[in-house]
């Protein structure tokens, strides 16, 4: 089967604001490399998770996807085509087959708009059936991301909502278009703890309905976990590992998810931890290190890592890493 | 507000005599033993790192030599990594200085990392007060069972993540009687209707009418 999307050197840099005069003085102009070339494919039907801490870059990674920001450089082909350069019918086509779901539904949410009429206005956007038509709609997908009584809900207001429900809302708006791919970026990071797994049980199940792949964003690794078919890790703009869930849980090889994955709480006190913590935190992305971006804070560091960034070297047909120790012959 | 001041306004405040040059002295070995060179004690906050910063705010917690801190979702804002680091740095520091540490935190996993005794909340009220250990494998009160159950567990991801149906409580207008009880799968006829004392079982306390 072809791939749903397929992600060639994609980069994202956004200008830094400087001041007048540093304007003024330097021609120069920083620039936070935000995302600097990755390249992946996602195949249709698959949970495809993209993990890494704060400025890792797969936020930005996730808007790119999905059209909502355009790349500086690179290529997204969805279903064959490249929607940077696709003509605003196909872009328009596009918006109706991938959607996003955000990581505060309060943020997300219009307050001033019902939940029944912010679900509503993809449809009266994309025109799709009469008026009644659209409501009956709306009130078939409250009742299927579980707000019932559905008439009820249609006409209440975000600030009504508990985080949870506000979260099925935007579940739904993102559904109510019955895309084919969606990215959910930190879906259950605002929501309370004890009903995070009724979230993503909700997205599972409209998974099976709808035959969707999502792209799931997130930094806790144990979610991931538990969500995602394969998996990639991200830091400072790149792509440091990528492999199906096993892969990377049981035997991660690059030096940044071992540590990351010792790193992760564990809901048993009598697990005894063996950390592997690198010192420091993540290094800007205005700057970035040289070589491979992890070298000032690997352990297993050596001369090649601060002079040459690494390539993707293969370990299994799935699985990928970047890191000069799994690569022993020197690219030119 | 410099690094440097907010230690010299703490200090000043709550020992009349102490001088700047003093104040000064201390705060810089107190950043040395956070991890943080006392070169920095000139810096403004926003020159710091997430991580950096809460070692500045736990050393500002144990600047006046504490017997009880109170840490509210210390790590909550924090990488995994970062959070690491930081929990390292408590543990090291409840040792050294003989704290006792109340840890207010979400995270189920943080708890039994860093836990002796554990209080657990909802809507306002203890359901259940015992020894870490025992919690863990032994939950007595539902909605500690449904929490356990609820958080992610990368090492038996098959048996976690289980979800407790409903939604958290409106506290504006609590439910009657036991306040877990529209959620709980084990509620019965007393449940909605008085409220649970906290009771003694097992060297534990728990508020739930399966065991009054």
């Amino acid at each position: 089967m072809p791939p749903l999307l397929q992600v060639s050197d994609l980069t994202k840099h956004f200008p830094v604001q400087g001041s007048f005069l540093e304007a003024m003085l330097s021609r120069k102009k920083d620039v936070v490399r935000a995302v600097d070339g990755i390249s992946f494919t996602i195949n249709p039907g698959e949970i495809f998770g993209l993990v890494g801490e704060s400025g890792s870059g797969k936020t930005t990674t996730g808007r790119l996807l999905v059209c909502l920001t355009q790349p500086t450089s690179g290529e997204i082909r969805f279903d064959g085509e490249d929607i940077a350069k696709a003509s605003s019918t196909k872009l328009r086509e596009f918006r109706r087959r991938a959607q996003i779901i955000f990581q505060d539904p309060t943020a997300a949410l219009n307050p001033r708009m019902t939940v029944g009429q912010a679900i509503k206005s993809a449809l009266d956007i994309h025109e799709i059936g009469s008026n009644a038509e659209r409501r009956e709609e709306v009130l078939r997908m409250l009742e299927r991301v579980g707000l019932t009584p559905s008439e009820m809900f249609y006409d209440k207001y975000p600030h009504q909502l508990s985080g949870g429900q506000r979260q099925r809302v935007v579940i739904g708006r993102a559904m109510i278009l019955k895309p084919e791919f969606v990215v959910a970026d930190e879906p259950i990071a605002m929501v309370d703890v004890s009903i995070r797994a009724q979230i993503l049980d909700l997205m599972l199940s409209l998974k099976k309905d709808f035959g969707l792949t999502y792209v799931f964003i997130t930094h806790d690794l144990a979610t991931a976990n538990y969500f995602c078919d394969r998996i990639a890790i991200m830091y400072l703009g790149k792509m440091v590992e990528v492999g199906l869930k096993d892969e990377v849980f049981k035997s991660p090889k690059h030096p940044y998810t071992v540590a990351l994955m010792s790193a992760i709480p564990i809901p048993d006190p009598k697990h005894k931890h063996q950390r592997l913590i690198p010192r420091g935190e993540i290094p800007s992305p205005i700057n970035p290190p040289s070589g491979c971006r992890f070298h000032p804070r690997c352990p297993s560091a050596f001369d090649r890592c601060s002079k040459e960034e690494p390539g993707m070297t293969k370990i299994s047909d799935t699985h990928y890493v970047a890191c000069h120790l799994f690569n022993s012959t020197p690219s030119s | 507000m410099r690094i440097r001041d907010h230690f010299i306004e703490l200090f000043q405040t709550h020992d009349q005599v102490t001088t700047k040059e003093e104040a000064v002295s201390r705060t810089t070995k107190l950043l040395d033993s956070l991890g943080i060179g006392g070169d920095r004690i000139d810096d403004y906050p926003h020159q710091f790192s997430g991580g950096m910063r809460q070692r500045v705010m736990i050393g500002l917690a144990l600047a006046l030599e504490p017997k009880l801190v109170i840490a509210d979702e210390p790590t909550t804002a924090l990488d995994v990594i970062v959070e690491a680091q930081v929990l390292e740095l408590l543990k090291q520091l409840k040792e050294k200085h003989s704290l006792t540490l109340i840890l207010i935190t979400h995270n189920i996993g943080i708890v039994a990392e860093m836990t002796d005794t554990i209080a657990v909340m909802y809507a306002g009220h203890l359901v259940e007060v015992g020894p870490t250990t025992d919690i863990f494998e032994d939950p007595l009160h539902p909605y500690t069972k449904g929490l356990l159950e609820s958080a992610p567990n990368v090492l038996h991801p098959e048996r976690s993540m289980r979800p407790i149906p409903g939604i958290p409580p409106d506290l504006l207008n609590p439910p009657s009687g036991c306040r877990f009880h529209p959620r709980c799968a084990k509620a019965f006829e007393p449940c909605p209707v008085r409220e649970p004392r906290l009771v003694k079982r097992d060297g534990r306390l728990v508020a739930c009418h399966l065991y009054d």
